[in-house]
């Protein structure tokens, strides 16, 4: 009989799946690299709590679900799910915070839905945004810059283990909350170009630091695009999107909104520009359809982190484009092949 | 003029009637099983909750404040509204039997949509002005239009996903819903921006 329920792709051969889920874990590699060099290693520490985390998950919903271990627990799809949680998430956030997150991404977001390929929505940033929203203190805390410097690593696990305080090395702002609150307090009296050249926490182009990372992941995410495994439709729409909103705000008043470079590459921009809304899963099918969800959600992200009062916008945006989805993937449907479209 | 635009922003997008308020729950999860039936709803209830809400501005000001009647609010609004949605079927019927056809049903079912209700009293707590109230209502209307057919949408889809069994139906309708007022989360704020 014939199996109308398995998604296509799921009916060829796993191992396909499996390849593709692990490029996408190499081409995170150069931002991982990226980030060791700023924070340390305790990222890895991290990444592992959340790779344990997801297949622990991942082993118990296949059993309640009664479907085969051996085959979903080693397609690697829990494994990028982890590794962007571990990557979105403060470096320092509690352990608990971690496992909570991507239980909450492996159990309701994706097996409840029917698991690998029929999630509406990006298990990752699910888990981001419920977070964020539970445990806003929490999920801000970013280290200050040089805090390696001052902390040993085992200082930094009793950190992330919950046995020392979480003192105020903890209170580092990143570069778009500096910027925000900055702009906030100033009253008009601080402009964007001043605050960028004085302030300790913005770099060349980004955030300091942070804009290396963030060039891992253009990086790992154009190494993707060479090896074909996403199409260059979403991210670019991404980017467009962004770029066109903070350009246009930038020209209107660059006193006061900073250049759509510094929104690039700071934050989740690129990050999610290439490994989250490039997902084939809860993203659009059709080409026209994967540049209307990027665009969308790149104008989004770009609101929600300068007008809204998140931090940053790239989780919101991309889950609000992901309820999208069913309607931009019906009115995008390319012609049917040998017919004319009706005028 | 920005608020004003804040005030759509704020109803649209950022105090959901559905996800924020939880009002008009009963459509949302009983109109939303197909797409077509979502428009049909989201339709209808678009132009009587914008009629509403000017209606009931009127009553509450020109006949029951000055009468001090205020006590009879929640009465009296009740019975605008089902007035309203009758007057409207009856003229939609005789004129434009096309628009009866696609709002059918709908027309009649949002009398007991609490929305409806909802709003009006909600512009009266906040103390709205005429136009204030109806940019509310319209706000209110529209927000509850996008996020019904996003809703019908996204069952749609989950129709054909391989939901666990103790999971079908409602309940995982209620996940969706629950996940989707939490990407409208991300709103917050946005209607507050100096």
């Amino acid at each position: 009989m014939t199996d109308f329920t398995t998604p296509p792709y799921l009916l060829l051969e796993r191992s396909s799946v499996r390849r593709v889920m692990l490029q996408v874990l190499a081409a995170l590699l150069p931002g991982i690299a990226a980030y060791v060099w700023l924070i340390g290693p305790i990222i890895l520490v991290q990444l592992a709590i959340a790779t344990l985390a997801a297949l622990a998950g991942e082993a118990l919903m296949l059993g309640v679900r009664r479907q085969p271990r051996g085959l979903f627990l080693t397609d690697g799809s829990a494994i990028v799910t982890a590794w962007l949680i571990a990557l979105a998430f403060p470096p320092m956030a509690p352990w608990w915070l971690i496992v909570v997150g991507t239980l909450f991404a492996i159990v309701v977001a994706k097996h409840l839905y029917g698991g690998l390929g029929q999630n509406p929505f990006n298990p990752a940033m699910v888990a981001f945004a419920a977070c964020i929203v539970s445990f806003p203190a929490l999920m801000s805390q970013w280290p200050a810059l040089g805090l390696t410097l001052t902390l040993t690593l085992s200082e930094q696990l009793q950190i992330i283990a919950g046995l020392a305080s979480r003192v105020d090395v903890m209170s580092g702002a990143t570069p778009l909350d500096a910027l925000k609150t900055a702009l906030k307090l100033g009253d008009g009296e601080l402009d964007v170009p001043t605050l960028l050249a004085t302030q300790e926490v913005f770099g060349h182009f980004a955030g300091r630091g942070w804009e290396w990372v963030t060039s891992g992941y253009l990086l790992g995410g154009l190494w993707l695009w060479q090896r074909r495994i996403i199409a260059w439709h979403a991210p670019l729409g991404f980017i467009a999107g962004l770029s066109l909103l903070a350009g246009v705000l930038w020209l209107w008043q660059p006193q006061q909104f900073a250049s759509p470079l510094f929104h690039l590459f700071s934050g989740g921009t690129l990050l999610g520009a290439f490994f989250i809304v490039t997902d084939p899963v809860s993203g659009c099918t059709t080409p026209k359809g994967k540049l209307i969800f990027g665009f969308s959600a790149g104008l989004l992200a770009y609101t929600i982190r300068v007008f809204g009062g998140y931090p940053d916008g790239v989780a919101f945006a991309v889950l609000l484009l992901n309820l999208c989805v069913p309607l931009i993937d019906m009115y995008s449907q390319p012609p049917i092949f040998g017919l004319k479209n009706e005028k | 003029m920005t608020h004003y635009l804040f005030i759509i922003v704020g109803a649209v997008l950022v105090n959901n009637v559905v996800l924020v308020k939880i009002l008009g729950l009963c459509p949302f999860t009983g109109v939303s099983k197909k797409l077509e039936t979502a428009f049909g709803m989201g339709a209808a209830t678009t132009f009587v909750l914008t009629v509403a809400t000017g209606a009931s501005y009127i009553i509450d000001h020109y006949l029951l404040m000055p009468f001090g009647l205020e006590y009879l609010r929640t009465l009296s609004f009740i019975v605008t509204i089902a007035a309203i949605v009758q007057l409207t079927e009856m003229v939609i019927q005789k004129t434009s039997p096309l628009l009866h056809q696609v709002l059918g049903i709908y027309l009649p079912l949002i009398t007991t949509n609490c929305a409806v209700l909802g709003v009006p009293l909600l512009n009266v707590a906040n103390r709205n002005d005429f136009v204030e109230s109806l940019l509310f209502g319209a706000g209110s209307a529209v927000g509850f239009s996008l996020v019904l057919v996003l809703f019908a949408g996204i069952r749609e889809r989950i129709e054909g996903a391989d939901v666990p069994t103790y999971f079908r139906g409602t309940a995982i309708a209620m996940v969706t819903a629950g996940l989707m007022s939490l990407a409208f989360m991300g709103f917050a704020g946005l209607d507050k921006y100096q």
